[in-house]
């Protein structure tokens, strides 16, 4: 595929807006609950601004649509980036981000099961998001749905051994209808990925695994919307984008400091972010 | 008790050259001294529980005594076949610690929740399930974990818990509760993390004219046999209280003991969680509200089954 010519037929500013607003209410929940992981949540905002705004065929007003296609958040940590997006897509006000890890509320931590419009599967549990992707693919297979399924991973969550079964699988059953999308930040919770364990080469290891695989600028929004869009691709394979990106993306003093895997936000920083992002 | 696992750790790690700490890529920072003396004996072993536990049985088997360690439903549910069959059946003595017991990590949700690991770990053969109350009683736990030759379990809560003991516990074994608190009235054996809150419940039974023993029943697998024996034949009415389901756990394991034996029953009451996952976001206080384990609920029903 010409990523290029196809990026051109897009509305890439559009979309970088949408991400920008991503970002501005991800740091803002993180704030405002104290909570973990919003390196994470920031790492991906670009993919799900992709996803949300120009990739999936969703309808807010039916997310129970048989025919709709299904994004997994597969690394579940980055919730805030996900419940943002479903709110700014209209699946449910926005004011319910108020009320983010509030006693009572539906929004913990990490996305729920059942109870919250838009959201596909419970993660939180890393490893779980691609074998549920494979049977919700195959499901649209055996009943003759053309629907697309989404799975969004960390490159920390490649570790699991669920994962590599899992790709195993889809390429075995020629799951042309599913892709995976690797936030590919290079950190995971307390190291480098690959000082963790070996990871790279991660394109050519999801290629062994027979799957077709791509490698992207993961904040080149237009060319990761690009690819994601271009799902069955004609080579008969599930796709994997491998999206390089950078944890804390968007505020120069969260890029690449893992710190913020676990820290939130104080009031000041959240201002100093705005304005970075040009949200002031 | 986080804090305390990973100082006592660097102790150990200096006293006993067999000690090597696996993690499951979390505790940033938290093992940063036991690492800077015994790098060798460190390794992050990624978010791969399975593989961890599999790494810490060959190591047990090779004369080292691996801590595996991560966050209590990775570190159970997630590797259960690989503690049940290469870390029971080959009798490896690793020590298997957990952080995050119950809803320690309420605010995470269901994926992080613990209510079931205490049921399932006490059902392999050769396994222990230790679930320390305090800071002091995680150290004392570790230290006693190391001179068994079998596996142990450890059910850590998080970290910046209230201390209930004012040292290391002196005489301390697995399998052995520790009576914190005496009282007539009624038994409240305890396990893991609810003992501060069981204190609090003995309090504000105090309050009304009611005394109770508390007991740290901090071994839920073997079960301290003697001290239940006692209990059931001094008290008019004998709780359990843990931050688990009431499926599998100490009060499910009480429950057997007494109707396998030759007890006679007094009144018992089990407090525990529901058979639900906790679907609401909030911290641990408030879940422990919503699912019956504040002091305050606990007060109420013990005061009214002894009514
Ligand atoms: C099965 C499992 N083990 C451990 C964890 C704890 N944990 C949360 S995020 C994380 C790693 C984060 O790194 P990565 O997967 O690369 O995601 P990133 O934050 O970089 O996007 C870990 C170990 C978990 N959520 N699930
Ligand atoms: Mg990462």
């Amino acid at each position: 595929m010409n990523v290029q010519a196809a990026k051109a037929n897009l509305d890439v500013k559009s979309l970088e807006d949408a991400a920008r607003r991503l970002r501005g209410k991800v740091i803002e929940m993180s704030h405002a609950a104290g909570s973990a992981h919003l390196g994470s949540s920031l790492s991906c905002c670009d993919i799900v601004a992709a996803a949300y705004w120009h990739v999936l065929h969703i309808d807010p007003k039916q997310p129970k649509d048989e025919l709709r296609d299904r994004f997994i958040l597969s690394k579940g940590h980055a919730a805030t980036t996900i419940y943002s997006a479903l709110a700014f897509r209209s699946f449910y006000p926005e004011s319910l981000l108020e009320t983010y890890t509030k006693d009572g509320g539906k929004l913990a931590e990490h996305p729920p099961a059942n109870s919250l419009p838009g959201v596909e599967a419970a993660t939180g549990s890393l490893g779980h998001g691609l074998p549920i992707g494979n049977g919700m693919a195959l499901a649209g297979r055996i009943k003759g749905q053309k629907y697309r399924v989404y799975a969004l991973m960390s490159d920390g969550e490649c570790n699991e051994g669920s994962v590599w079964e899992a790709a195993m699988f889809a390429a075995a059953q020629n799951l042309e209808n599913l892709c995976v999308i690797i936030d590919y930040n290079k950190w995971q919770a307390t190291a480098r990925s690959n000082e963790t364990l070996a990871l790279a080469p991660l394109r050519e290891k999801w290629e062994a695994f027979g799957w077709d695989a791509v490698e992207v600028d993961g904040h080149d929004i237009g060319a990761v919307a690009a690819l994601m869009a271009n799902v069955p691709n004609g080579s008969g394979k599930p796709v994997a984008i491998v999206a390089h990106t950078v944890k804390g993306k968007g505020v120069s003093f969260m890029e690449d400091d893992n710190n913020w895997h676990y820290r939130a936000p104080t009031a000041e920083e959240v201002v100093i972010s705005h304005k970075e992002l040009g949200l002031a | 008790m986080r804090n305390a696992f990973a100082d006592e750790l660097t102790k150990l790690g200096n006293e006993d050259p067999r000690v090597v700490m696996l993690s499951g890529d979390i505790g940033n920072r938290l093992f940063d001294k036991f690492r800077a003396a015994h790098e060798s004996r460190f390794l992050n072993c990624g978010v791969a529980e399975q593989n961890m536990m599999g790494v810490a049985a060959g190591m047990a088997m090779s004369g080292l005594r691996p801590i595996a360690y991560t966050i209590t439903p990775f570190i159970t549910s997630r590797c259960f076949e690989q503690i049940r069959v290469d870390v029971c059946y080959q009798e490896a003595p690793v020590i298997i610690v957990a952080v995050g017991a119950g809803m320690s990590y309420a605010g995470l949700g269901p994926t992080h929740h613990s209510c079931e690991d205490i049921a399932i770990l006490r059902s392999l053969p050769n396994m222990k399930v230790v679930c320390p109350a305090d800071a002091w009683e995680v150290r004392a736990a570790m230290r006693a974990a190391l001179k068994q030759d079998n596996p142990v379990y450890i059910r850590m809560g998080k970290k910046g818990e209230p201390v209930v003991h004012a040292g290391i516990p002196a005489d301390f074994a697995i399998g052995k509760a520790i009576t914190v608190e005496e009282g007539v009235d009624v038994c409240l054996l305890s396990t893991g993390n609810m003992l501060p809150e069981v204190m609090h419940t003995a309090k504000l039974l105090r309050d009304q004219g009611i005394t109770a023993r508390v007991v740290s029943f901090h071994t839920v697998k073997p079960l301290d046999e003697a001290c239940l024996a006692e209990a059931f034949s001094r008290f008019k009415l004998v709780a359990t209280i843990e931050e688990h389901s009431l499926i599998g756990g100490l009060g499910a394991a009480v429950s057997e003991w007494l109707i396998d034996g030759e007890v006679k029953i007094s009144k018992f009451l089990r407090f525990g969680t529901p058979d639900a996952f906790f679907r609401l976001s909030g911290e641990q206080e408030y879940a422990r509200e919503q699912l019956g384990l504040g002091a305050e609920h606990m007060a109420q029903k013990i005061k009214a089954a002894l009514a």
